[in-house]
């Protein structure tokens, strides 16, 4: 019922528009406005043009202003200053851009609009101002492109050898995290051993998984460098922690990696904001499905003591899953090859971002 | 307005005996003239003239409805998604009737909504913004400002819109099957695209998508050759290619880019419907999904994607580059000067197109792609704004000194001067491989490419339609209206792309069902709120246009020939357009098509065929050598 009377008012609202607009239209051959080419809209228009350029620009200062503080998440990592540095510094200059460009172009359309009589400036070209007007920009680019080129290559450089590494894996729809335990040796992972308890394909004939602890928050020091190794073992994810400006597809068939040093603790952060509640947060951020907007884990940076504490005190998954194992060695005597040795080969496979390690 | 003085000779046959010296008519002339006459006399049966129509003018008319419904589509498609990202927390109870089982307990289905987004970007990027803007002003203009009575092939042409209205066909339909339409994003990037197990939407829907998408890019390559070879072989006498106006310097620079890149597109679908179908692992490697391990090896995603972006970048400027073209037409009429730079404009066009081809994976910076590949593209990347910004530049300085009128195609000129600007600039900051590690896939890309191609080529596509509208339908739209409609879109852009821009740079991803999971980003409810407001009364006011248009079709005020006082071909040719364009011999051209407010001239418009002998007073020195 309510859909029809809303039905019924809307199109009683266009039948009333049409006649309006008919008659004004009626109106206009009738007094001949129709004839005279430029009028009255001409001038209106024009000045809605400084109106706009005014009232807009207005608009944009006060609420780029207002929202400049919401806007800016808070930075934990060191390549993430430079990152700040560099975007803010980019905005200033794409800013000064825009406010000549835009100025002019709604100026000039107010300034030169039509008059009767006056006659527009035939002005074709000038190869002067249009050298100028290609070589500032291209100098303007160029420094652009260096500072991004610099701090691009030692952003994706090899990570420092003392790194701290972790590594997540993507699935639809959480993170898994491991670590590779007390030899400081990730083990082999193999996608064809994946079930239900053994969610990373630990392949257990690997001697060095069998140290390889599983947890579901990440976990890393402040102040070392940690190199998160990825890997998505279904569709593409993508690693995305905002505080940290760190962001890395997690490709199925493709380990990838990223390292950056964190600079402010969980609790620090926590301290700063003044919320107890606050937490690093590892977004995916590559469409992976229906609940991919809630495919999230926790970031929490230790005091360096906290975390080897934490570290020393986790559980490996080959001793908080016996039974996985039993099954492993049951399964690696009927095996013709083992089942290391063969992935063995497609880890070595040349990977692009492995190329730099 | 002032007269036409000189006049432009519009009778046929007397303007080619005062050309430059005495030019010979080429014999050509007249196999055309009788060509011409057998069109003109026979009645053609109705289903011929205006369904399988063979005529560019209809062609070109038929992409722009087709291009216009789905718009229509798209744009409620996002104002769909908007109200879920604005009122996370609201009910869509009330969309039951329409959206039935997406609907689950007065929430839109999450797997719906990605499906929204993927459609949305589908239908505008390729069906509403390629096929209906270079579709229809490509076919519509190019014969017209060529001088020629048809595109070189008729029938391909004919072909073309059919490929296109068939692929139509079967991506609408998709969107109502019980899996839903294609919902892995328009980039459709494997292997979530690949695999129905990851979302239902890669079941029957990505398989339309994909046949919906062969017969699209066919529809593309027949149109493409036509346009090319069109320019090449079929100007006027007289038209070199240093007269054509910018706008078909634009669609022929377009078209080449289709030719190139969309065939690159087909193969990437090509491999995909592999993947899916036929068991291949060209993109996928090591997945377990739905508790199975599958059998794929040694396929790469991120190949996928480089053939993806090896179409998808050109195609961005497939979008944008007609808009440029037309703007630049649009600008010097209604400034009434000609546009600066002419030879520069042409250089820029045609240093965008090659650039193009080379940046594509700054789509990639940070998808695994070896680091060093990066570099390079960050610097091909940025150099692309050195043309942008000579483009820029030579628009604003075509305003200065002018004399404007502001029709409502010229607002959506310089609307579009204004989006493009806007969106243009940040792209310097996402083309940036460091800077882009954290606003690749944010907020800040959507608000970005929505100004600078979305927007700006919507603003392209309205200031060609108020423009040549006379000439399609030999009537006018309203001014006023078109006015309101301006004023009404322009506000509403901005007031919804700006504040994205804020929300992209907090870091919220995009294809985001909600954010409220995250504190991270969980600032700007309000924010998103406002922009769904504001989202929602732009697409309303587009209704505006379509009254105006569907309207004026019918009812508007009859056109005169030239209501612009244009110097272009297509206004010398009758009100009343019949098939072959010009009643009598095609106009020979004498010179470049900006010939406004020249000094010396009574008239402040020139047009392009008439010859240097009857404009004494304001040759330059060296025009007058031509004629002595």
């Amino acid at each position: 019922m309510t859909v029809l009377t809303i039905s019924l008012v809307l199109v009683l609202l266009l039948v009333v528009f049409g006649l309006l607009f008919r008659l004004q239209i009626f109106t206009s051959i009738f007094s001949g406005t129709f004839t005279r080419d430029i009028g009255m809209s001409n001038s209106v228009n024009a000045i809605l043009m400084l109106v706009f350029l005014v009232g807009g620009g207005s608009w944009f200062a006060y609420s780029f202003v207002e929202n400049f503080s919401k806007m800016n998440p808070p930075v934990a990592s060191v390549h993430g200053h430079q990152m700040e540095r560099m975007f803010w510094i980019t905005m200033a200059v794409i800013g000064v851009a825009f406010a000549i460009t835009q100025t002019l172009l709604f100026v000039y359309s107010y300034k030169y609009q039509y008059k009767e009589g006056r006659r527009a400036y035939f002005f074709a070209h000038n190869n002067k101002i249009e050298v100028i007007w290609t070589i500032i920009p291209a100098i303007v680019m160029a420094a652009l492109i260096f500072a991004g080129w610099k701090a691009w290559t030692r952003i994706t450089g090899p990570a420092p050898k003392d790194s701290v590494v972790v590594e997540v894996m993507g699935k639809q729809f959480n993170w898994l995290v491991r670590y590779p335990g007390r030899d400081m040796k990730l083990g082999v992972v193999n996608y064809r051993m994946i079930d239900a308890v053994n969610e990373w394909g630990f392949d257990l004939s690997d001697k060095s998984a069998l140290d390889d602890f599983t947890t579901s928050e990440v976990h890393v020091p402040k102040g070392v460098p940690v190199l998160i190794k990825i890997r998505s073992r279904d569709v593409l994810h993508a690693v995305y922690m905002p505080h940290f400006r760190v962001q890395m597809y997690a490709v199925p068939g493709m380990p990838t990696r990223f390292w950056f040093t964190p600079t402010v603790t969980t609790d620090e952060m926590r301290a700063k904001l003044g919320n107890p509640k606050f937490n690093y947060e590892l977004a995916c951020n590559q469409v992976c499905g229906g609940s991919h907007f809630a495919m999230k884990a926790t970031v929490i940076v230790d005091e360096p003591d906290d975390y080897q504490n934490w570290y020393a005190a986790q559980q490996s998954f080959s001793q908080k899953n016996p039974e996985v194992m039993a099954a492993l060695k049951q399964k690696a005597k009927t095996m013709v090859i083992p089942v290391a040795a063969a992935t063995k080969e497609i880890e070595a496979a040349p990977v692009p971002l492995a190329a730099s390690y | 307005m002032s007269d036409m003085t000189p006049k432009p000779n519009l009778s046929p046959g007397v303007q080619t005996q005062g050309g430059i010296g005495s030019a010979p008519v080429p014999v050509i002339e007249h196999g055309e003239h009788s060509l011409h006459d057998e069109h003109e006399h026979h009645d053609q049966h109705w289903l011929w003239k205006y369904v399988f129509s063979q005529d560019h003018k209809q062609i070109g008319k038929q992409f722009l409805i087709t291009g216009i419904l789905w718009a229509i589509v798209g744009g409620t498609l996002s104002s769909l998604f908007r109200l879920q990202l604005g009122w996370p927390e609201g009910t869509m109870e009330w969309l039951k009737p329409v959206l039935g089982g997406w609907i689950q307990a007065g929430k839109l289905n999450p797997e719906f909504y990605l499906a929204l987004v993927t459609m949305h970007g589908t239908i505008m990027v390729f069906f509403v913004l390629t096929a209906g803007l270079s579709g229809t002003f490509s076919n519509f203009l190019i014969p017209l400002q060529v001088g020629a009575r048809d595109m070189a092939s008729g029938f391909m042409n004919m072909l073309s819109y059919w490929f296109f209205f068939l692929s139509s066909v079967i991506m609408f339909s998709s969107l109502f099957i019980e899996t839903g339409p294609a919902a892995a994003g328009w980039t459709i990037y494997p292997p979530l695209s690949a695999l129905p197990q990851a979302i239902p939407g890669s079941g029957a829907g990505m398989t339309l998508w994909l046949v919906s998408m062969v017969f699209f890019i066919v529809s593309q390559l027949l149109g493409g050759v036509n346009y090319v070879t069109t320019v090449i072989n079929l100007r006027t006498r007289g038209m070199s290619m240093s007269k054509l106006p910018l706008t078909i310097w634009a669609f022929f620079l377009t078209a080449i880019l289709g030719i190139l890149s969309f065939p690159v597109l087909f193969s990437a679908a090509l491999l995909l419907v592999f993947d899916r179908s036929f068991g291949t692992s060209f993109f996928l490697s090591d997945i377990y999904i739905a508790g199975q391990a599958l059998s794929n090896q040694g396929g790469s995603p991120v190949l996928f994607q480089h053939l993806f972006w090896f179409l998808g970048h050109p195609e961005v400027y497939i979008v944008i580059m007609p808009a440029m073209g037309m703007v630049s037409e649009v600008l010097a009429t209604n400034a009434r000067k000609p546009i600066f730079g002419y030879r520069a404009m042409i250089g820029s066009l045609i240093g965008i197109s090659m650039l193009s081809f080379v940046v594509w994976a700054h789509h990639m910076f940070v998808t695994g792609m070896n680091p060093f590949l990066g570099s390079v593209f960050m610097f091909l990347t940025l150099i692309i704004a050195v043309p942008s910004g000579v483009k820029v530049f030579n628009w604003l300085a075509t305003l200065w000194r002018g004399n404007i009128r502001f029709t409502a195609a010229m607002l959506f000129a310089i609307g579009f001067v204004s989006l493009f600007i806007s969106g243009g600039l940040t792209g310097i900051i996402l083309g940036n491989a460091t800077l882009d590690i954290q606003m690749h896939n944010t907020y800040f890309v959507v608000a970005h490419f929505h100004l600078v191609m979305g927007s700006a080529a919507f603003f392209g596509l309205y200031a060609g339609v108020y423009h040549w509208f006379p000439k399609m339908f030999g009537r006018m739209m309203d001014e006023k209206l078109g006015y309101i409609h301006f004023w009404l879109t322009f506000a509403g852009v901005y007031l919804v792309f700006l504040p994205m821009h804020y929300v992209g740079i907090a870091g919220f991803p995009r294809r985001y069902y909600a954010w409220t999971g995250f504190d991270a980003f969980s600032q700007f409810a309000d924010m998103n709120k406002f922009i769904s407001i504001a989202a929602i009364i732009a697409f309303l006011g587009q209704f505006i246009f379509l009254f105006n248009f569907f309207y004026s079709i019918f009812r508007g005020r009859r056109a005169t020939q030239n209501p612009w006082n244009s110097t272009t071909l297509e206004w010398t040719t009758p009100v009343e357009l019949g098939h072959g364009n010009w009643p009598g011999e095609i106009p020979a051209v004498y010179r470049w098509p900006y010939d406004y407010s020249k000094p010396g001239s009574e008239s402040d418009f020139i047009p392009q065929n008439v010859p240097y002998s009857q404009t004494k007073s304001s040759n330059l020195p060296y025009e007058q050598e031509l004629v002595d």
